[in-house]
């Protein structure tokens, strides 16, 4: 996972910011970017927006982001109808979310119907279980690079709430909204009282 | 939910849940994607979630696209369409609305402590992800070597991801997993 605080557009930072997108600008610009996109379309997303069609600056793209990250769902979604509705209100946010889900979507549900055909062929067996062996490598090693900064920072509290999470929802199979109704109210309380203390 | 007739409303009624409950993105969700999908409604088995992690994760566009394939396997076109948009549209009409409000009052310091906040939630619930496809995609001991092996490279080097899992599906092609 790439470090999204460092802005990738110092080479050239006095270029003047383009025009607002079109509609169907902003449907092309998205499809382009989500089907450039394999396992994650955030640095194509960045790539795209901030260094090829200079619609926004590293900071604007960085805080849209941040807004994004921070509410539930598919981040690169929401990313997509914040930025799209910025500059053209609901349509431009529905061109930005067609442009980032249809083609791709088309794509996978064409990959569904090979594979609901053609899935129990022997070798089409064997390549899928060495690929997900290999999509699961990759999502662990994300998750370590995630939790590197707790460990640096020592935060134990950080950690603890990340183990009971995991504890609750891989060990137990805890329902997700059971836990995430008790968990969020919790880690907001203890990230307040810390900060408070740090503070004072 | 499981006397619902119609499995459209059912897919519907799952992932417009899950979709505001998705904490970090469509990785936080697979667990309950494998909760609700094979332990809970029995759509698919472990080995055919494992599949479609498979397929979504060699597939261009969004990780959440996952939900797609499962609409698929559930009721065709018509599920994989129904699908992915209950598992989008509520969290896109709600970052539309919050988009709005906090570019009027973007100096509160709420955002960025709720943020803070559900950092640690997400890690763990992606740490559970991982264990949990581990447990579906690993069934032999090589299997779970060539994870380990691909998490080390891909945590140490710079390698595009792309060519690990083609690598892997050229080792499982030859018969080694």
């Amino acid at each position: 996972m790439p470090p999204d605080s460092t802005p990738a557009a110092i080479a050239a930072p006095e270029l003047p910011m383009s025009a607002p997108p079109s509609l169907i600008a902003l449907f092309v610009a998205f499809a382009k970017m989500s089907l450039a996109g394999f396992g994650g379309v955030l640095v194509f997303a960045r790539r795209g927006i901030v260094d090829q069609q200079r619609w926004m600056t590293a900071e604007e793209f960085n805080g849209t982001y941040a807004l994004c990250h921070f509410l539930p769902g598919p981040n690169v979604v929401n990313l997509s109808v914040v930025f799209g509705s910025r500059f053209r209100g609901i349509p431009g946010g529905i061109a930005a979310f067609t442009g980032l889900l249809g083609p791709p979507a088309v794509i996978v549900t064409f990959l569904a119907a090979l594979y609901a055909h053609f899935g129990e062929i022997d070798a089409l067996r064997r390549i899928l279980a060495g690929v997900s062996c290999a999509a699961v490598g990759l999502l662990i090693s994300t998750v370590v690079r995630m939790m590197m900064p707790l460990f640096k920072r020592r935060d134990l509290v950080g950690l603890a709430v990340l183990a009971a999470v995991f504890t609750a929802i891989g060990l137990l199979r805890l329902p997700l909204p059971a836990v995430l109704l008790a968990g969020i109210p919790l880690s907001i309380a203890i990230t307040f009282v810390k900060r408070r203390r740090a503070a004072a | 939910m499981n006397s619902q007739s119609n499995p459209i409303w059912s897919l519907v009624f799952s992932f417009g849940v899950m979709s505001l409950f998705a904490v970090g993105g469509a990785n936080s969700a697979i667990p309950e994607m494998h909760r609700v999908a094979v332990e809970v409604q029995h759509w698919m088995t472990d080995k055919q979630f494992a599949d479609v992690f498979a397929i979504s994760q060699l597939s261009p566009g969004p990780n959440v696209l996952i939900v797609t394939l499962i609409g698929y396997s559930v009721a065709g076109v018509a599920g994989a369409l129904a699908a992915t948009l209950a598992m989008c549209v509520p969290t896109a009409v709600l970052a539309y609305c919050m988009g709005r409000l906090l570019t009027r009052s973007s100096h509160s310091p709420w955002p960025a402590m709720i943020q803070a906040a559900l950092v640690p939630l997400s890690i763990g619930l992606m740490g559970a992800s991982g264990l949990i496809l581990a447990l579906t995609s690993d069934r032999t001991w090589t299997a779970a070597m060539l994870t380990a092996v691909v998490a080390a490279l891909a945590f140490a080097t710079r390698l595009n991801p792309l060519w690990l899992l083609l690598a892997a599906g050229c080792l499982g092609l030859a018969g080694v997993i």
